[in-house]
């Protein structure tokens, strides 16, 4: 890399080495309250994340899916510090968030990438103060600052002194969302958080973005959470999935292996969701009825269960864990690899009379 | 490489910046470019008066009460103590205009700072500012007006203060939710998450983003402003006789209605083209500074 | 060969103002009645726009429509007052992305089902009350009485959805026009929308024009698919013939790109560029410029349309050599 990498904003170093998790988000809790009248009396609840627990390892892509409501905006906010826990930890690289870590070293070595290529742009700033700001703020001069923001433009696929001096407004989406990238990357961060970026653009235009993101991991080392609402992107640009329903995460597994074996009902609800692309198998049955329930106070037990066609007592009455799924090579709740989902039906005993039978 | 090191170091082309596409926008639009001319000459007139070579504006005489529009010498007439309606009208535009914009930029600066405290800290802060600005809005601007100079009492300087006072809750209102609002946008978050500290992001990020519409917001306030100005003399609270001020002309003139009406009306006709040709810009304003289409 | 429910024969739709866009340009398209027809296209396409000048909803101002559009025997363009009103409604009408703004936020659902009846059909107040009920039954809303009373801020997003189709359907249209009516949903509700459309469509019998841009969306609805770009049409047939076997080189494009199947770190073949601005009106292919394929003719002449089959339109000079190497 070029001597102007080594200037303030620097990569941070590798402290833990490969096996360390560059993070592991344990027990994340974050609830909004409703207030409402003169008093803003407290009327309700959002559980918009509700003990959620993963990692994110090194040089990997973590894809979270989910419907609206389920928590993995909210997870991806926690994960940059821009919204406050309520509980749980952080860890980045070894490093607790709070104590041993503060949110502006978190913000380091997080960044994040927003759905709205238009609303993420400051309309005043050209593109190259926007990518500068954040390099300025840390301290870089400000001709080192724009040098790195016109490698950077460079870097994303947009010509510098053609798009420089432009404003947000004077380019087209895909355009703008490679602008984007480009200021993430300006932090010289080690993880970066995708919430829904490719989901608003043209599909011709995503897949050059896709392409887009592969190299820049390849060429910067980078570890990527890709959130989506589109399993086919997700499928592809993922090494392990993590579905989330309702503020909890219901499977965690290598991609390949939750697309083979949708162990979690509302997993293969979700699956079977997907328009078909075969013309002569089109779907004749919608695999859930009504909407999803909103996390204000959500259902007790597992939170699935009022709209699974499985649920029984047992789920209305017991919260299931995630336990590893049965039959799957690789045990041990631990371990990233792991493939997990939280439902009764995975656990002998649990109390479900359809243990072992499903998916 | 080679080729991108040299695009790195090739000179940026710029393109036009915010400002002047508000420009372009609002010029082609005929009727707030034709008010923003007519007020572009009344401010002149006010500021040069002096060597418009105009008559004296005090000098009156029982002999020539309330002439007639038109008459030698007095083109636009005299007012009922045979004063020069024209040169009274010149420097009346003076006080009148004083008076209704000193208290609207003053608001501005006020109310703005209030909103963007209250609009980007949020939370108790917020609830503090906006509950207090709430309070000022039970009344109606007019009876607020009054009730403050009237406690304060008659002269010119106090009513600068109440007009201000009247001001500032509906600009900080107005301050607070277009903050609010940029403040939801994530390019605020983008520079919260770079770790930007709160000054540093209200100044790149929020101040450009919202001193426009509040700007806006502020100029359909003047015309109000002068109205209000106007009417604090007309009901004796704000200048005193001599001065020519329209709203005070109207109330002496007020007498005069059924002798020479046309003359009488003028300081009316004054405020009602000056606060239209203020609203119509603002109008046009407010259009050209949207950048989505 | 019945006669088409919508013939549209060389649409041409221009905007001016601050910049000119030549939205649709030259564009030939037909539905048979009771037929599902699909417009994929991207944003730009002039998709939407066309949708918008079969309900002649754009602003006349601003708008230079030219063309023939006729829709069970009328003349669009040349509505106007009271006829124009009885063909919204009555004829056509269309269900939007976003219901929230389709819908009036001030009156009750069934108030609002109920108005349109009695305004087209010039029913009395409790027949059009009825009407509202069994139309809100016929799209599945649970305990529909109920739901007569109900705001539309206060039902779910699919549930409003489902509203709207009520409202849309009300007056028995004989055709349908959905404008993306998905695509703000999640997945698992969307699908249950799709296929509500779809036996709606069935019962009704009526014509359907669903825009969207995404191909699986298509796949669960339509009959056929008419793929737009730069305001043209530039590939048509049946759902299977265009899924298995595209001419177009964007139809081709656009399959790829929808990631279906794609292998996971493999490079995505994306269309390079992108979409025209459409400034002046095409005098070439408007294609070309991203198309891997063009050559000299493709940039100089608009593109033929070549027809390898009965109702399958290619707007490509290369769609017959396509055809021959495969």
């Amino acid at each position: 890399m070029s001597a102007t990498d080594l200037a303030p904003v620097a990569p941070l170093p590798d402290r833990g080495g490969p096996q360390q998790p560059l993070v592991i988000a344990r027990d994340l809790r974050r609830h909004f309250p409703i207030r409402s009248g003169f008093f803003g009396r407290r009327t309700g609840t959002v559980h918009a994340v509700d003990g959620v627990s993963f990692e994110v390892v090194k040089g990997e892509t973590l894809g979270i899916v989910g419907e609206s409501g389920c928590g993995k905006s909210t997870t991806a906010r926690l994960l940059v510090g821009l919204i406050a826990l309520d509980a749980g930890d952080i860890i980045f690289d070894g490093d607790r968030l709070g104590d041993e870590l503060s949110l502006r070293e978190l913000r380091r070595g997080v960044q994040m990438v927003f759905q709205d290529s238009y609303a993420s742009l400051n309309p005043r700033l050209t593109i190259e103060d926007s990518i500068a700001f954040g390099p300025r703020v840390h301290g870089m001069s400000e001709g080192q600052a724009r040098r790195r923001a016109r490698e950077l433009l460079a870097s994303v696929g947009l010509e510098p002194a053609r798009f420089a001096g432009r404003y947000p407004h004077e380019l087209s989406g895909g355009q703008r969302q490679r602008v984007n990238i480009a200021r993430a990357l300006a932090m010289a961060p080690r993880l970066v958080i995708f919430d829904e970026a490719v989901s608003a653009l043209d599909k011709s235009v995503e897949a050059q973005v896709l392409n887009l993101l592969a190299d820049l991991k390849e060429e910067r080392d980078l570890t990527y959470v890709f959130i989506s609402h589109d399993l086919n992107v997700v499928r592809y640009i993922s090494d392990r999935v993590m579905v989330m329903y309702l503020g909890e995460v219901v499977e965690i597994g290598p991609a390949e292996a939750v697309y083979a074996r949708k162990a979690h009902p509302y997993t293969a609800a979700l699956f079977a969701a997907m328009p078909s692309m075969d013309p002569d198998a089109r779907t004749e049955e919608p695999p859930l009825a009504g909407d999803p329930p909103n996390p204000i106070d959500p259902p007790t037990g597992c939170r699935f269960h009022t709209r699974c066609r499985f649920a029984e007592a047992v789920c209305t009455a017991v919260k299931p864990a995630l336990a590893s799924v049965p039959g799957e090579a690789r045990g041990g709740e631990a371990r990233a690899e792991a493939h997990v989902a939280a439902c009764h039906m995975l656990v002998a005993g649990s109390g479900h009379s359809a243990v072992g039978a499903a998916a | 490489m080679a080729v991108i090191t040299e695009s790195i170091a090739a000179p940026v082309e710029r393109t036009q910046g915010y400002w002047s596409g508000v420009a372009r926008r609002f010029r082609r639009d005929p009727v707030a470019v034709g008010c923003a001319v007519l007020l572009l000459l009344l401010i002149l007139a006010a500021i040069f008066a002096p060597y418009l070579g105009l008559a004296d504006p005090y000098a009156g005489s029982m002999a020539r009460r309330l002439r007639r529009i038109g008459t030698p010498g007095f083109p636009l007439g005299t007012d009922e103590l045979g004063r020069d309606m024209l040169a009274r009208l010149v420097y009346g535009g003076r006080l009148t205009l004083f008076l209704g914009i000193t208290p609207v930029v003053a608001a501005f600066c006020i109310g703005t700072v209030l909103g963007l405290v209250a609009g980007y800290v949020g939370g108790r802060t917020n609830t503090v500012i906006m509950r207090l600005v709430d309070v000022f809005f039970a009344f109606p601007s007019v009876l607020l007006a009054i009730a403050i100079s009237g406690a304060l009492g008659a002269g010119i300087v106090n009513s600068l203060v109440s007009l201000t006072i009247v001001f500032v809750p509906p600009i900080t209102r107005v301050a607070e939710s277009v903050t609010a609002s940029v403040r939801s946008l994530d390019y605020v978050d983008a520079a919260r998450a770079s770790g930007a500290g709160a000054f540093t992001i209200v100044r790149v990020h929020v101040l450009g983003n919202v001193l426009g519409p509040i700007f806006v917001y502020a100029t359909s306030l003047t015309s109000v402003s002068m109205i209000l100005a106007a009417g604090l003399s007309f009901l004796g609270l704000g200048v005193k006789p001599p001065e020519p001020e329209w709203g005070l002309m109207l109330n002496t003139l007020r007498t005069a209605i059924y002798i020479n009406p046309w003359v009488a009306a003028l300081p009316g006709l004054m405020i009602f083209v000056t606060s239209l040709c203020l609203n119509l810009v603002s109008d046009g304003l407010r259009s050209a500074m949207n950048v989505r289409d | 060969m019945t006669k088409p429910l919508v013939d549209i024969r060389d649409l041409n739709v221009t905007f001016s103002g601050e910049r000119t866009v030549h939205a649709v340009n030259g564009l030939d398209l037909s539905l048979a009645p009771g037929e599902v027809l699909a417009i994929l296209g991207e944003s730009g396409s002039g998709k939407s726009v066309m949708l918008k000048t079969l309900l002649r909803l754009l602003p006349p101002r601003r708008t230079a429509i030219s063309g023939m559009i006729s829709v069970d025997g009328v003349d669009v363009l040349s509505l106007s007052g009271r006829r124009l009103a009885d063909y919204r409604g009555r004829t056509v009408s269309m269900v939007f992305q976003e219901p929230m703004l389709a819908l009036d936020p001030v009156y009750s659902i069934g108030d609002q089902i109920a108005e349109a009846v009695m305004r087209h059909e010039g029913l009395g107040r409790r027949a059009a009350m009825e009407r509202a009920l069994d139309m809100l039954t016929r799209v599945r809303i649970p305990s529909p009485e109920r739901r007569l009373k109900v705001f539309p801020h206060e039902m779910s997003g699919g549930m409003r959805q489902r509203a709207m189709i009520a409202l849309a359907l009300a007056c028995r249209p004989k055709l349908l026009l959905a404008d993306e009516p998905t695509t703000a949903l999640d997945a698992t509700v969307q699908i249950q929308i799709l296929l509500l459309l779809r036996e709606l469509q069935r019962e009704f019998g009526m014509g359907v024009i669903f825009v969207t841009h995404d191909i699986g969306v298509a796949v669960e609805v339509a009959d056929r698919i008419a793929v737009m770009y730069a305001g043209n049409v530039v590939e048509t047939g049946t759902v299977a013939e265009v899924i298995r076997d595209a001419r177009h080189p964007y139809t081709k494009g656009l399959l790829a790109a929808n990631l279906h199947g794609a292998v996971k770190g493999a490079r995505l073949e994306a269309i390079r560029g992108a979409p025209p601005a459409l400034e002046r009106p095409p005098e070439a292919c408007s294609f070309a410029p991203r198309c891997d394929f063009a050559d000299e003719r493709c940039r100089t002449a608009p593109p033929p349309v070549i027809v390898p089959g009965p109702g399958r339109r290619v707007a490509c000079v290369l769609a017959d050599r396509l055809e021959a190497a495969e």
